[in-house]
């Protein structure tokens, strides 16, 4: 880059827009993927830094329930060349341990990582783009998008329906039971978020309602094996995203109703009602302070049911082609979801139910990403990461490549074949600025982005 | 299902279906439609309707002819019943919508049907359209559909075209979920 379009950047005033630095390509969010990003940059001698608006694994500190484990086992959380290195590979890690499995990746792998640096906005520069943030302004030739699908919880509209006095929440912003009013909680959602959530809040004493839409059930172990060491071991976790014939759907598949406890126990709609919880159809409408629920609760379980069994048929398969590795358990086929005579259809708010806490997904936010690159509905245009700008990449987001993309393990094959297509990307001419040394001599004016520029030298 | 090498024929254009999707992805405007009828009161309980025009794809659009339905009371309402009841039209209406999206799946999953039958049935308390318990409401206490379906397929691959199909249907969402309802009147 040349200097002056970063001294540019000090016209517009205050010290804040001081120039940090030029650098190759920028990461933005040190969670799992950009660190496994930075890891496969830094492979490549491509220098770059990994603006983080918090601390490491921001998210996993700050942004999740106390009670939250991850939904895959431990001998699965494992990252470019770094795998789980404790003493229960079949334990599910806590929020806590995720950040200290993260935290310990920057570290292995010398990330070039710039901690309590806020990107709030990215614009572009001539052929190149300028990453604003709080902390100064950065020049790039590439811009990888790792803040994760979770940035926002997604609330529906009607949440401005429900009456003053009942209490909402986000899973975003739920802790623990403990948090809320007591009396009746209405948990709008069924995906592992709702279902771990009407669980625990039903065994604090507070009646939950829980509201029924479209979701995946999964037996947490199958066969004497954990459900995910099956979707790992036949391929199922690895599934192309081209290979999918409703692409756009399978990215918006909710996340299946698992949870990780000690004793591996399956979570379903059929467990939460033996515990007390009043299983209901998808929150339809609010009218005149009742929630109103819809009559499609028989379907939607049935289409769970359905494939449920699809999936265990497929693994009956692979495991009787794979024997004797994969011949553990007898096959097994789980009761149907019991729905009950006639599930209720309305729910006064207020009086029976205190708090309605949303478990209805989340989203990425890319508010600070001033580039066209949003289709009419505000997503993200990109083809399995590659986004429709020349060097702007995202990762993490659902089904993104693959169907494991979400998944920390995930990360390792999106990396390398995005982290390839940038590479090409900076090293191709017709972008306008090969690698050369004017690049690569740039250095920081303010120090910090030497420290990213040293990562070039890390050994694997 | 076994691997199988014969077409499916439903009669379901489902590579016109594909299309509109496609094209109706692209173009939002166009797959906004309006549907309409009009009714005229016969006499007592008996009103005739008449279905023609609706709007879609951009444009008003035609039936190949205009149908017309009587609808009235059943003689044990003192009527003189000249057409279904009301209520029994709202079943046609999800049974026409439930069957059309069974083919339709049963097509694009290349599963050849052989029949399709369907019976339906509604509870309802008249105490709540005569106004002797405002507890009770007027519409049905539930539904309850039956399908009997022959095909080239598994118990669970019919199942799984019935369950799709409740999840596609427009009727079906009509009835299992609350729609806003806005009645004008003028003088004539």
């Amino acid at each position: 880059m040349k200097s002056q379009r970063v001294m540019s950047g000090q016209v517009r005033g205050p010290d804040t827009r001081r120039p940090a630095g030029s650098v190759d390509v920028v990461v933005i969010g040190a969670g799992h993927a950009g660190l496994s990003m930075s890891h496969m940059l830094s492979q490549r001698a491509i220098e770059h830094v990994v603006l983080e608006r918090g601390e490491v694994a921001n998210a996993w500190r700050t942004e999740r329930w106390d009670s939250l484990r991850l939904l895959t086992p431990n001998w699965m959380t494992r990252l470019p060349g770094y795998g789980y290195r404790g003493e229960d590979p079949d334990g599910y890690m806590s929020a806590g341990e995720v950040v200290d499995f993260i935290s310990a990746y920057a570290t292995h792998t010398s990330a070039p990582v710039l901690t309590r640096t806020a990107v709030t906005r990215v614009v572009p520069d001539g052929d190149a783009y300028r990453v604003a943030t709080d902390r100064g302004d950065w020049l790039c030739r590439a811009v990888v998008l790792a803040t994760g699908a979770c940035a926002k919880p997604i609330v529906p509209r009607l949440a401005e329906s429900v009456p003053a006095g009942v209490e909402q929440l986000s899973a975003q912003a739920y802790r623990n039971p403990a948090q809320l009013a007591g009396g009746g909680v209405l948990v709008v959602g069924a995906s592992a978020t709702g279902l771990q959530l009407a669980q625990e809040i039903q065994n604090s004493g507070r009646p939950v309602t829980l509201a029924v839409g479209e979701h995946v059930r999964l037996p947490r172990v199958y066969r004497g094996r954990d459900i995910q060491w099956w979707m790992h071991a036949s391929g199922v976790l690895d599934a192309r995203i081209e290979e999918v014939d409703e692409p756009d759907r399978a990215r918006r598949v909710p996340s299946p109703q698992l949870v990780g406890t000690p004793g591996r126990a399956t979570l379903d709609l059929n467990v939460l009602r033996g515990e007390g919880v009043e299983v209901v159809g998808r929150l339809a409408g609010i009218r005149d302070g009742k929630a109103q629920f819809s009559g499609s609760l028989r379907n939607v379980c049935a289409l769970a049911d359905l494939k449920m069994n699809r999936l265990l048929d497929s693994i009956d398969e692979w495991a009787e082609r794979n024997a004797p590795i994969a011949a553990v358990g007898p096959a097994e086929r789980y009761a149907p979801t019991e729905v009950g005579a006639s599930p209720r259809l309305s729910l006064a708010l207020g009086k029976e139910v205190r708090t309605v806490i949303w478990a209805t997904g989340f989203r990425p936010d890319y508010s600070w990403l001033h580039l066209p690159v949003f289709d009419r509905r505000g997503e993200l245009k990109h083809d399995r990461g590659v986004v429709d700008a020349p060097g702007l990449y995202v990762l993490g987001l659902p089904y993104l490549r693959r169907r494991k993309s979400s998944f920390i393990h995930g990360a390792e094959d999106d990396v390398r074949e995005l982290g390839a297509h940038l590479a090409a990307h900076l090293g191709d001419p017709s972008t306008g600025r090969a690698r050369g040394p004017q690049t690569a001599c740039l250095r920081s004016e303010d120090g910090r982005g030497a420290f990213a520029l040293r990562s070039e030298n890390r050994l694997d | 299902m076994t691997t199988q090498t014969k077409t499916a024929e439903n009669g379901v254009n489902v590579a016109a279906l594909l299309g509109a999707r496609e094209a109706l992805g692209e173009a939002p405007e166009a797959a906004r439609f309006k549907w309409r009828a009009s009714s005229e009161w016969i006499k007592g309980t008996h009103s005739r309707a008449t279905v023609d025009g609706f709007f879609g794809l951009g444009g008003e659009q035609k039936h190949r002819q205009a149908y017309q339905f009587c609808t009235d009371h059943p003689e044990v309402f003192a009527s003189e019943d000249k057409g279904a009841t009301p209520v029994e039209m709202v079943l046609v209406g999800l049974a026409g919508c439930l069957t059309a999206g069974i083919a339709a799946v049963a097509q694009h999953r290349n599963i050849q049907l052989k029949s399709v039958k369907a019976t339906l049935e509604a509870g309802m308390d008249l105490q709540g359209i005569l106004g002797i318990d405002p507890n009770v409401r007027n519409g049905f206490d539930g539904i309850k559909v039956h399908y009997e379906i022959d095909a080239d397929a598994s118990a669970e691959q019919i199942a799984a075209l019935v369950a799709q199909s409740q999840k596609r249907s427009a009727v079906f969402d009509v009835i299992a979920n609350p729609t806003d309802v806005t009645v004008t009147t003028s003088k004539a």
